[in-house]
Protein backbone atom coordinates (compact mmCIF):
# COMPACT_ATOMS: atom_id res chain seq x y z
CA UNK A 1 0.00 0.00 0.00
CA UNK A 2 1.17 3.33 -0.70
CA UNK A 3 2.17 6.14 2.10
CA UNK A 4 -0.71 8.58 0.87
CA UNK A 5 -3.16 5.80 0.63
CA UNK A 6 -2.67 4.37 4.20
CA UNK A 7 -2.60 8.11 5.50
CA UNK A 8 -5.84 8.64 4.04
CA UNK A 9 -7.22 5.07 5.37
CA UNK A 10 -6.23 6.76 8.99
CA UNK A 11 -7.76 10.12 8.54
CA UNK A 12 -11.45 8.28 7.57
CA UNK A 13 -10.84 5.63 10.60
CA UNK A 14 -10.64 8.69 12.88
CA UNK A 15 -13.42 10.49 11.13
CA UNK A 16 -15.45 7.75 11.33
CA UNK A 17 -15.31 7.28 15.22
CA UNK A 18 -15.61 11.37 15.71
CA UNK A 19 -18.69 11.33 13.92
CA UNK A 20 -20.13 8.66 16.01
CA UNK A 21 -19.74 11.71 19.10
CA UNK A 22 -18.29 14.28 18.17
CA UNK A 23 -16.87 14.61 21.03
CA UNK A 24 -13.40 16.28 19.85
CA UNK A 25 -14.64 18.69 17.21
CA UNK A 26 -17.59 20.46 19.81
CA UNK A 27 -15.29 20.64 22.93
CA UNK A 28 -12.22 22.08 20.62
CA UNK A 29 -14.76 24.30 19.00
CA UNK A 30 -15.86 25.02 22.50
CA UNK A 31 -12.99 25.87 24.01
CA UNK A 32 -11.83 27.88 20.96
CA UNK A 33 -14.73 30.18 20.97
CA UNK A 34 -14.24 30.46 25.50
CA UNK A 35 -11.11 31.87 24.39
CA UNK A 36 -11.47 34.60 21.82
CA UNK A 37 -14.71 35.80 24.44
CA UNK A 38 -12.28 36.12 27.34
CA UNK A 39 -9.74 38.00 24.84
CA UNK A 40 -12.59 39.80 24.19
CA UNK A 41 -13.40 40.64 27.56
CA UNK A 42 -10.34 41.56 28.14
CA UNK A 43 -9.61 43.80 25.59
CA UNK A 44 -12.42 45.23 24.40
CA UNK A 45 -13.40 48.31 26.24
CA UNK A 46 -16.41 50.57 26.08
CA UNK A 47 -17.10 49.02 22.72
CA UNK A 48 -13.74 50.10 21.62
CA UNK A 49 -11.63 46.92 20.07
CA UNK A 50 -7.47 47.86 20.53
CA UNK A 51 -5.86 48.33 17.51
CA UNK A 52 -3.49 45.21 16.11
CA UNK A 53 -4.51 42.93 18.62
CA UNK A 54 -6.77 40.62 16.52
CA UNK A 55 -4.00 39.17 14.86
CA UNK A 56 -2.54 37.38 18.15
CA UNK A 57 -5.64 36.44 19.33
CA UNK A 58 -6.29 34.79 16.45
CA UNK A 59 -3.39 32.95 16.37
CA UNK A 60 -3.20 32.10 20.57
CA UNK A 61 -6.96 30.83 20.07
CA UNK A 62 -5.35 28.32 17.56
CA UNK A 63 -2.30 27.93 19.40
CA UNK A 64 -4.54 26.73 22.73
CA UNK A 65 -7.21 24.63 20.72
CA UNK A 66 -4.56 22.86 18.46
CA UNK A 67 -2.94 21.95 21.78
CA UNK A 68 -6.32 20.68 23.58
CA UNK A 69 -7.55 18.85 20.27
CA UNK A 70 -3.88 16.82 20.10
CA UNK A 71 -4.08 15.66 23.36
CA UNK A 72 -7.82 14.77 23.06
CA UNK A 73 -6.76 12.84 19.55
CA UNK A 74 -4.18 10.54 21.09
CA UNK A 75 -5.80 10.29 24.31
CA UNK A 76 -8.46 7.94 22.37
CA UNK A 77 -6.15 5.59 20.93
CA UNK A 78 -4.54 5.26 24.52
CA UNK A 79 -7.72 5.02 26.10
CA UNK A 80 -9.10 2.18 23.25
CA UNK A 81 -5.67 0.72 23.51
CA UNK A 82 -5.44 0.76 19.55
CA UNK A 83 -2.16 2.57 19.42
CA UNK A 84 -0.09 -0.53 19.29
CA UNK A 85 -2.23 -2.12 16.78
CA UNK A 86 -2.21 1.21 14.80
CA UNK A 87 1.64 0.77 15.00
CA UNK A 88 1.37 -2.90 14.27
CA UNK A 89 -0.43 -2.66 11.56
CA UNK A 90 1.64 -3.58 8.09
CA UNK A 91 1.60 -0.25 6.97
CA UNK A 92 5.03 2.50 7.02
CA UNK A 93 5.68 4.06 10.06
CA UNK A 94 5.59 7.48 8.19
CA UNK A 95 1.40 6.98 6.71
CA UNK A 96 0.30 6.83 10.03
CA UNK A 97 1.99 10.43 11.16
CA UNK A 98 0.71 11.51 8.42
CA UNK A 99 -3.20 10.36 8.57
CA UNK A 100 -2.69 11.65 12.04
CA UNK A 101 -1.44 14.73 11.02
CA UNK A 102 -4.26 15.16 8.01
CA UNK A 103 -6.40 14.25 10.66
CA UNK A 104 -5.60 17.46 13.45
CA UNK A 105 -5.02 19.56 10.44
CA UNK A 106 -8.37 19.38 9.46
CA UNK A 107 -10.20 20.02 12.75
CA UNK A 108 -7.77 23.00 12.83
CA UNK A 109 -8.95 24.05 10.08
CA UNK A 110 -12.42 23.30 11.07
CA UNK A 111 -11.76 25.85 14.19
CA UNK A 112 -10.58 28.40 12.43
CA UNK A 113 -13.68 28.58 9.91
CA UNK A 114 -15.18 29.30 13.64
CA UNK A 115 -12.56 31.49 14.90
CA UNK A 116 -11.83 33.42 12.19
CA UNK A 117 -15.15 35.39 11.76
CA UNK A 118 -15.42 35.82 15.37
CA UNK A 119 -12.48 37.47 16.10
CA UNK A 120 -13.29 39.80 12.97
CA UNK A 121 -16.66 40.83 14.53
CA UNK A 122 -15.73 40.99 18.05
CA UNK A 123 -12.50 42.83 16.96
CA UNK A 124 -13.51 44.96 14.15
CA UNK A 125 -10.89 43.47 12.00
CA UNK A 126 -10.90 42.99 8.45
CA UNK A 127 -9.34 39.58 7.81
CA UNK A 128 -11.62 38.92 4.09
CA UNK A 129 -9.25 41.34 2.66
CA UNK A 130 -7.10 39.16 0.97
CA UNK A 131 -8.87 36.01 1.32
CA UNK A 132 -6.26 33.97 -0.55
CA UNK A 133 -3.16 35.25 1.48
CA UNK A 134 -5.49 34.86 4.78
CA UNK A 135 -6.05 30.78 3.77
CA UNK A 136 -2.10 30.72 2.70
CA UNK A 137 -0.92 32.22 5.98
CA UNK A 138 -3.75 30.01 8.06
CA UNK A 139 -2.73 26.80 6.29
CA UNK A 140 1.03 27.09 6.20
CA UNK A 141 0.38 27.91 9.66
CA UNK A 142 -1.91 24.97 11.05
CA UNK A 143 0.40 22.85 9.36
CA UNK A 144 3.74 24.00 10.42
CA UNK A 145 2.02 23.79 14.36
CA UNK A 146 0.27 20.69 14.22
CA UNK A 147 3.02 18.77 12.32
CA UNK A 148 5.43 19.27 15.25
CA UNK A 149 2.36 18.73 17.82
CA UNK A 150 1.07 15.43 16.19
CA UNK A 151 5.10 13.77 16.61
CA UNK A 152 5.17 14.98 19.75
CA UNK A 153 1.64 14.03 21.05
CA UNK A 154 1.59 10.42 19.79
CA UNK A 155 5.42 9.95 21.52
CA UNK A 156 3.71 10.78 24.74
CA UNK A 157 0.81 8.94 24.51
CA UNK A 158 3.20 6.37 26.94
CA UNK A 159 4.26 8.76 29.40
CA UNK A 160 2.32 9.72 32.65
CA UNK A 161 2.88 13.52 32.92
CA UNK A 162 1.29 13.70 29.24
CA UNK A 163 -0.74 16.90 29.75
CA UNK A 164 2.38 18.72 31.01
CA UNK A 165 4.68 17.57 29.04
CA UNK A 166 2.88 18.91 25.37
CA UNK A 167 2.93 22.69 25.85
CA UNK A 168 6.33 22.76 27.64
CA UNK A 169 7.60 20.63 24.36
CA UNK A 170 5.51 22.33 21.77
CA UNK A 171 5.46 25.39 22.51
CA UNK A 172 9.35 26.64 22.20
CA UNK A 173 10.01 24.86 19.03
CA UNK A 174 6.61 25.88 17.39
CA UNK A 175 6.96 29.51 18.39
CA UNK A 176 8.44 30.55 15.25
CA UNK A 177 5.74 29.94 13.35
CA UNK A 178 3.04 31.44 15.81
CA UNK A 179 5.57 34.25 15.10
CA UNK A 180 4.96 34.20 11.26
CA UNK A 181 1.39 33.64 11.31
CA UNK A 182 0.81 36.75 13.91
CA UNK A 183 3.02 38.88 11.77
CA UNK A 184 1.95 38.34 8.27
CA UNK A 185 -1.90 38.46 9.42
CA UNK A 186 -1.04 41.66 11.16
CA UNK A 187 0.28 42.92 7.56
CA UNK A 188 -3.22 41.57 5.92
CA UNK A 189 -5.25 43.77 8.23
CA UNK A 190 -3.00 46.78 7.78
CA UNK A 191 -4.66 49.38 5.64
CA UNK A 192 -3.60 49.51 3.06
CA UNK A 193 -2.90 45.60 3.21
CA UNK A 194 1.09 45.05 3.35
CA UNK A 195 1.14 42.53 0.83
CA UNK A 196 4.93 42.24 0.16
CA UNK A 197 5.52 41.38 3.98
CA UNK A 198 2.64 39.14 4.08
CA UNK A 199 4.04 37.26 1.33
CA UNK A 200 7.46 37.04 3.16
CA UNK A 201 5.86 35.33 5.57
CA UNK A 202 4.37 33.14 3.82
CA UNK A 203 7.48 32.28 2.46
CA UNK A 204 9.08 31.80 5.81
CA UNK A 205 5.97 29.20 7.19
CA UNK A 206 6.51 27.30 4.00
CA UNK A 207 10.12 27.17 4.97
CA UNK A 208 9.27 26.22 8.54
CA UNK A 209 6.90 23.37 7.33
CA UNK A 210 9.43 21.65 5.40
CA UNK A 211 11.75 21.35 8.02
CA UNK A 212 9.28 20.56 10.75
CA UNK A 213 7.37 17.84 8.80
CA UNK A 214 10.93 16.42 7.12
CA UNK A 215 12.34 15.95 10.69
CA UNK A 216 9.00 14.37 11.71
CA UNK A 217 8.83 12.43 9.28
CA UNK A 218 12.18 11.49 9.57
CA UNK A 219 12.03 10.48 13.24
CA UNK A 220 8.69 8.97 13.59
CA UNK A 221 9.45 5.76 13.30
CA UNK A 222 12.38 5.05 15.57
CA UNK A 223 10.40 7.37 18.65
CA UNK A 224 7.50 5.22 18.32
CA UNK A 225 9.66 1.97 18.40
CA UNK A 226 10.01 0.53 21.73
CA UNK B 1 40.31 10.30 28.26
CA UNK B 2 40.53 10.13 32.31
CA UNK B 3 43.95 11.13 32.20
CA UNK B 4 43.65 13.66 29.93
CA UNK B 5 41.18 15.46 32.62
CA UNK B 6 43.66 16.94 35.39
CA UNK B 7 46.04 18.32 32.86
CA UNK B 8 43.39 19.93 30.50
CA UNK B 9 41.87 21.40 33.79
CA UNK B 10 45.14 23.04 34.79
CA UNK B 11 45.61 24.57 31.20
CA UNK B 12 42.20 25.55 31.32
CA UNK B 13 42.45 27.90 34.38
CA UNK B 14 45.96 29.10 33.91
CA UNK B 15 44.48 30.05 30.61
CA UNK B 16 40.96 31.57 32.53
CA UNK B 17 43.28 33.25 34.71
CA UNK B 18 45.65 35.00 31.99
CA UNK B 19 42.14 35.81 29.62
CA UNK B 20 41.81 39.33 31.71
CA UNK B 21 45.15 40.00 31.48
CA UNK B 22 44.93 39.52 27.69
CA UNK B 23 41.55 41.31 27.42
CA UNK B 24 42.36 44.45 29.40
CA UNK B 25 45.77 44.85 27.18
CA UNK B 26 43.23 44.50 24.31
CA UNK B 27 42.83 48.26 22.27
CA UNK B 28 39.71 49.62 23.15
CA UNK B 29 36.85 49.98 20.53
CA UNK B 30 36.40 53.54 19.27
CA UNK B 31 32.48 53.82 19.89
CA UNK B 32 31.42 51.26 22.93
CA UNK B 33 34.65 51.78 25.04
CA UNK B 34 35.06 49.91 27.87
CA UNK B 35 31.38 48.05 27.50
CA UNK B 36 32.78 45.94 24.76
CA UNK B 37 35.30 44.11 26.85
CA UNK B 38 31.83 42.55 27.20
CA UNK B 39 32.61 40.69 23.98
CA UNK B 40 35.47 38.32 24.36
CA UNK B 41 33.54 36.42 27.23
CA UNK B 42 30.10 36.77 25.18
CA UNK B 43 30.90 35.35 21.90
CA UNK B 44 32.44 32.62 23.38
CA UNK B 45 29.83 31.54 25.34
CA UNK B 46 27.61 31.29 22.11
CA UNK B 47 30.48 29.77 20.56
CA UNK B 48 30.34 26.94 23.10
CA UNK B 49 27.32 26.67 23.01
CA UNK B 50 27.18 26.17 19.10
CA UNK B 51 29.58 23.19 19.74
CA UNK B 52 27.59 21.45 22.52
CA UNK B 53 23.95 21.93 21.29
CA UNK B 54 25.84 20.49 17.81
CA UNK B 55 26.96 17.50 20.32
CA UNK B 56 23.70 17.05 21.76
CA UNK B 57 21.91 17.00 18.37
CA UNK B 58 23.82 14.34 16.66
CA UNK B 59 24.29 12.03 20.51
CA UNK B 60 20.03 12.62 20.04
CA UNK B 61 20.47 11.16 16.37
CA UNK B 62 22.71 8.57 17.46
CA UNK B 63 20.69 7.53 20.55
CA UNK B 64 17.56 7.43 18.40
CA UNK B 65 18.50 5.51 15.15
CA UNK B 66 21.32 3.19 16.65
CA UNK B 67 19.71 2.81 20.45
CA UNK B 68 23.35 3.88 21.63
CA UNK B 69 22.78 4.36 25.59
CA UNK B 70 26.62 5.52 25.56
CA UNK B 71 25.23 8.59 23.09
CA UNK B 72 22.21 9.13 24.98
CA UNK B 73 24.24 10.06 28.20
CA UNK B 74 26.10 12.55 25.81
CA UNK B 75 23.17 14.41 24.94
CA UNK B 76 21.84 14.29 28.17
CA UNK B 77 25.58 16.37 29.52
CA UNK B 78 25.32 18.87 26.32
CA UNK B 79 21.95 19.99 27.15
CA UNK B 80 23.22 20.61 30.43
CA UNK B 81 25.83 22.57 29.34
CA UNK B 82 24.42 24.10 26.64
CA UNK B 83 21.32 25.44 29.24
CA UNK B 84 24.51 26.53 31.24
CA UNK B 85 26.20 28.86 28.49
CA UNK B 86 22.97 29.61 26.90
CA UNK B 87 22.02 31.59 29.90
CA UNK B 88 25.55 33.19 30.28
CA UNK B 89 25.10 34.12 27.00
CA UNK B 90 21.59 36.03 27.38
CA UNK B 91 22.63 37.33 30.28
CA UNK B 92 26.24 38.80 29.26
CA UNK B 93 24.20 40.17 26.13
CA UNK B 94 21.61 41.59 27.54
CA UNK B 95 23.92 43.69 30.19
CA UNK B 96 25.76 44.84 26.64
CA UNK B 97 22.29 45.85 25.26
CA UNK B 98 22.16 48.09 27.76
CA UNK B 99 24.60 50.37 27.00
CA UNK B 100 25.00 49.87 23.56
CA UNK B 101 21.19 50.12 22.88
CA UNK B 102 20.01 51.65 26.20
CA UNK B 103 17.46 48.82 26.58
CA UNK B 104 18.33 45.26 28.40
CA UNK B 105 16.15 43.45 25.88
CA UNK B 106 14.47 43.93 22.84
CA UNK B 107 12.18 41.42 20.78
CA UNK B 108 14.17 41.19 17.54
CA UNK B 109 15.43 38.04 15.12
CA UNK B 110 18.43 37.56 16.94
CA UNK B 111 16.89 37.72 20.60
CA UNK B 112 14.01 36.09 20.23
CA UNK B 113 15.39 32.91 18.60
CA UNK B 114 18.36 32.55 21.19
CA UNK B 115 15.64 32.61 23.44
CA UNK B 116 13.92 30.04 22.23
CA UNK B 117 16.70 27.90 21.96
CA UNK B 118 17.07 28.85 25.81
CA UNK B 119 13.90 27.42 26.35
CA UNK B 120 13.77 23.97 24.32
CA UNK B 121 16.92 23.23 25.53
CA UNK B 122 15.30 23.96 29.09
CA UNK B 123 12.37 21.67 28.03
CA UNK B 124 15.15 19.14 27.05
CA UNK B 125 16.08 19.26 30.92
CA UNK B 126 12.20 19.17 31.82
CA UNK B 127 11.39 16.17 29.65
CA UNK B 128 14.00 14.55 30.55
CA UNK B 129 13.56 14.41 34.60
CA UNK B 130 9.74 14.86 34.66
CA UNK B 131 8.65 12.95 31.56
CA UNK B 132 8.86 9.01 33.37
CA UNK B 133 9.85 6.37 31.63
CA UNK B 134 10.84 6.19 27.96
CA UNK B 135 11.28 10.29 28.35
CA UNK B 136 14.97 9.56 26.65
CA UNK B 137 13.45 9.19 23.15
CA UNK B 138 10.91 12.44 24.11
CA UNK B 139 13.98 14.34 24.77
CA UNK B 140 15.97 13.23 22.11
CA UNK B 141 13.27 14.52 19.80
CA UNK B 142 13.51 17.56 21.36
CA UNK B 143 17.41 18.17 20.76
CA UNK B 144 17.14 17.21 17.25
CA UNK B 145 14.42 20.35 16.90
CA UNK B 146 16.77 22.08 18.88
CA UNK B 147 19.62 21.38 16.70
CA UNK B 148 17.35 22.60 13.85
CA UNK B 149 16.00 25.66 15.55
CA UNK B 150 20.56 26.44 15.74
CA UNK B 151 20.85 27.57 12.09
CA UNK B 152 18.45 30.21 12.38
CA UNK B 153 19.54 31.63 15.49
CA UNK B 154 23.09 31.80 13.79
CA UNK B 155 22.00 33.58 10.69
CA UNK B 156 18.82 35.17 11.70
CA UNK B 157 20.89 38.62 12.05
CA UNK B 158 21.63 38.51 8.52
CA UNK B 159 18.26 37.12 7.19
CA UNK B 160 16.85 39.88 9.05
CA UNK B 161 17.14 43.42 10.22
CA UNK B 162 17.75 43.44 13.43
CA UNK B 163 19.71 45.50 16.31
CA UNK B 164 22.31 42.77 16.95
CA UNK B 165 25.87 42.73 14.61
CA UNK B 166 25.90 40.37 11.41
CA UNK B 167 27.99 37.46 11.50
CA UNK B 168 30.33 39.21 9.03
CA UNK B 169 31.97 41.05 12.35
CA UNK B 170 34.29 38.15 13.22
CA UNK B 171 35.22 38.44 9.41
CA UNK B 172 35.61 41.85 9.51
CA UNK B 173 37.43 42.31 13.12
CA UNK B 174 40.40 39.92 11.87
CA UNK B 175 40.98 42.97 9.11
CA UNK B 176 40.69 46.05 11.17
CA UNK B 177 41.91 44.87 14.24
CA UNK B 178 43.95 41.84 14.54
CA UNK B 179 44.92 42.23 18.13
CA UNK B 180 40.90 42.55 19.20
CA UNK B 181 40.32 39.68 17.07
CA UNK B 182 43.64 37.53 18.76
CA UNK B 183 42.15 38.20 22.24
CA UNK B 184 39.08 37.26 21.02
CA UNK B 185 40.55 33.40 19.37
CA UNK B 186 42.04 33.02 22.43
CA UNK B 187 39.08 33.40 25.09
CA UNK B 188 36.90 30.94 22.95
CA UNK B 189 39.98 28.52 23.12
CA UNK B 190 39.50 28.58 26.52
CA UNK B 191 35.42 28.66 26.93
CA UNK B 192 35.19 25.72 24.85
CA UNK B 193 38.00 23.86 26.50
CA UNK B 194 36.32 24.47 29.58
CA UNK B 195 32.63 23.29 27.98
CA UNK B 196 34.69 20.43 27.10
CA UNK B 197 35.43 19.84 30.76
CA UNK B 198 31.89 20.56 31.63
CA UNK B 199 30.93 17.61 29.53
CA UNK B 200 33.34 15.31 30.29
CA UNK B 201 32.66 15.64 34.19
CA UNK B 202 28.61 15.75 32.93
CA UNK B 203 28.99 12.48 31.09
CA UNK B 204 31.42 10.51 33.90
CA UNK B 205 28.24 11.47 36.66
CA UNK B 206 25.71 9.90 34.18
CA UNK B 207 27.87 7.01 33.20
CA UNK B 208 28.50 6.44 37.35
CA UNK B 209 24.48 6.68 37.61
CA UNK B 210 24.07 3.83 35.05
CA UNK B 211 26.57 1.79 36.31
CA UNK B 212 24.74 2.20 39.97
CA UNK B 213 21.29 1.12 38.44
CA UNK B 214 22.98 -2.04 36.96
CA UNK B 215 24.15 -2.73 40.64
CA UNK B 216 20.91 -2.28 41.77
CA UNK B 217 19.36 -4.59 39.26
CA UNK B 218 22.46 -7.26 39.70
CA UNK B 219 21.60 -7.14 43.40
CA UNK B 220 17.88 -7.44 43.32
CA UNK B 221 18.27 -10.45 40.66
Amino acid sequence: MNVLKVALLILRKDFAIELKSYEIVSTTLFFSVACVAIFSFAFVKEGQAPVDVSAGILWIAIAFSGTLALGRTFERERYGETLKALLLAPAPRPAIYLGKLLGIVTLLFATEVVVVPMVAFLFDAPFFTKPLLLVALLGLGTIGYAAVGTLFAAMLVRARTRDVMLPILLYPITIPVIIAGVRGTSALLATPVDEPVAMLWIGMLSFFDVVFVTISLWTFEPLMTE
Amino acid sequence: MRKLFVPVLALTALMFAYSPIAIANAPYESTMRLVQKIFYYHFPAWMALTVSVTVCTVASALYLFKGSARADRIAAAAAEVTVIFGLFGLVSGSLWGRKAWGVWWQWDARLTMAFLLELIFFGYILVRNYGGPGAEKLAAAMGIFGGATAPFVYKSVDWWRTVHPKTSVMTTLGQTSPEMWYVVWFCTFTILLFMGLLLAARVRLEEQRAALDQLYLAAED
